[in-house]
């Protein structure tokens, strides 16, 4: 905790900051204390936090599938098995719905991403004091726990989709394909400048729409929780029960939008013109 | 806010992820998806062919019972001509044996007749003779008039 009776605004700022590990302008390295020494360790400095949670969560996700992906069996189904194909059978069907083509990563890319943005997303309904307060105990200063609520770890998703997206643009229509159709169209080849600004600004929009509705959703929806966190204790439930049942249906909605939208683009980098 | 290392990190473990999902989490499960269709489709297809069948073996069962109830009827109708058949022989064989009856009832009566008859004229011969013995008071030759005699008869 930055001090023992914070006030509103230092008490959201808390919960804003990540735990971030860098090099101090100074040379020494360590966790960053408030948001100017975080800021003053530039591009070279990590969120603990951000990637611990991520991390732990990709893992929990892909330690449970492939516990059921190992025992998987055509026989009648359950439990768990039950859930996972659901899942599977889920992303399969928006797969195949929305891209027609042979390509063996985007079915599982979809799964990873649906799942695991989801997971991160559910952190949002953790209680928002919970699990700083007990890093605060542990003597960890700052503890953000929804990862996604982190620009870094939405745009670290959307960059590698973006990644994915030229790969296969490239790899679908060849190099001479992706640049023509990043230069030629819409209006020919007497506006190749124009042509390239627009096509250009189309497909960087991509990664960072991307990156920025899932982090803009999440950001909102954690800074909302903060601030009915700072309401008298007694009100608190009576905000943040609908807020958190609403919730629910964004975190879900969100991975699915993320999810979809990287099937779309992927699908749109396969298709010739 | 600001951008870090900490979106690298994020891409790397993204990669590693999915990676992961695809070699090991996404073909098993996909495989037994497919699988279990398979089975499904299988089995649908082993209903519709089995009520097919048992269709086909109704309307077998249905012929064959056809069949054997027109065979019933022929047989029926061929054992009714032949009672009706041997009814008339009989009845025909009936006939036959009463004419022959009566012919030889007939023949027989006949000859019985023939048979008084000739006796009749033999006595009345006898009687004849002893009636003119009589009447001429003395006997007559009967080898001399027997030649009258006879016509006489004959005549009868």
């Amino acid at each position: 905790m930055a001090s023992e009776n914070p006030t509103a605004s230092e008490y959201i700022q808390h919960h804003l900051q990540n735990l971030t590990f860098g090099q101090h302008p100074d040379g020494s390295w360590g966790i960053a204390h408030g948001a100017k020494e975080a800021a003053d360790m530039g591009f070279w400095a990590i969120h603990l936090d951000t990637m611990g949670f991520s991390i732990a969560l990709g893992i929990l996700f892909l330690w449970l599938f492939r516990k059921a992906a190992k025992k998987v069996s055509a026989d009648t189904p359950s439990g768990l098995q039950n859930f996972v194909e659901l899942m599977v059978e889920f992303v399969d069907g928006s797969v195949k719905e929305t891209f027609h083509g042979k390509n063996k990563v985007i079915a599982p890319l979809a799964l990873t991403i649906f799942v695991w943005v989801f997971l991160m997303n559910t952190m949002d309904l953790v209680p928002v004091d919970f699990l700083p307060t007990l890093a605060g105990l542990l003597g960890i200063p700052y503890f953000k726990v929804v990862p996604t609520t982190d620009l870094n770890a939405t745009l670290g998703m959307s960059l590698s989709v973006f990644i994915l997206i030229v790969y296969y643009s490239i790899k679908v229509k060849g190099v001479s394909g992706f640049v023509g159709e990043l230069t030629l169209q819409p209006f020919g080849k007497w506006m190749i400048p124009f042509n390239l600004l627009l096509e250009g600004v189309g497909l960087l929009a991509k990664p960072v729409s991307l990156a920025l509705r899932l982090f803009g959703n999440l950001y909102a929806g954690e800074l909302i929780f903060i601030l009915i966190a700072i309401l008298p204790w007694g009100l608190q439930w009576a905000l943040s029960v609908p807020w958190a049942i609403f919730h629910i249906l964004v975190i879900v909605l969100q991975a699915f939008i993320f999810m979809m939208l990287t099937i779309v683009y992927l699908s749109m980098a396969h298709e010739d013109h | 806010m600001n951008l870090n290392l900490t979106l690298i990190g994020q891409a790397i473990s993204f990669a590693i992820f999915v990676w992961f999902c695809m070699k090991y989490v996404w073909p098993p499960v996909i495989a037994a998806l497919e699988e279990r269709s398979k089975k499904i489709a299988d089995g649908l297809e082993a209903a519709n062919r089995a009520s097919r069948d048992l269709e086909l073996a109704q309307e077998q069962a249905s012929q064959i019972l056809r069949e054997s109830k027109d065979n019933a009827a022929e047989i029926i109708e061929q054992a009714n001509k032949r009672a009706n058949q041997m009814i008339d022989e009989a009845k025909e064989q009936v006939i036959a044996d009463g004419k022959r009856l009566r012919e030889a009832a007939q023949a027989e009566i006949e000859q019985d007749v023939m048979r008084a008859k000739e006796a009749l004229r033999a006595q009345v011969s006898v009687l004849a003779f002893a009636g003119a013995e009589k009447i001429l008071g003395a006997t007559i030759d009967e080898k001399a008039h027997s030649e009258i005699v006879e016509q006489l008869a004959k005549e009868l």
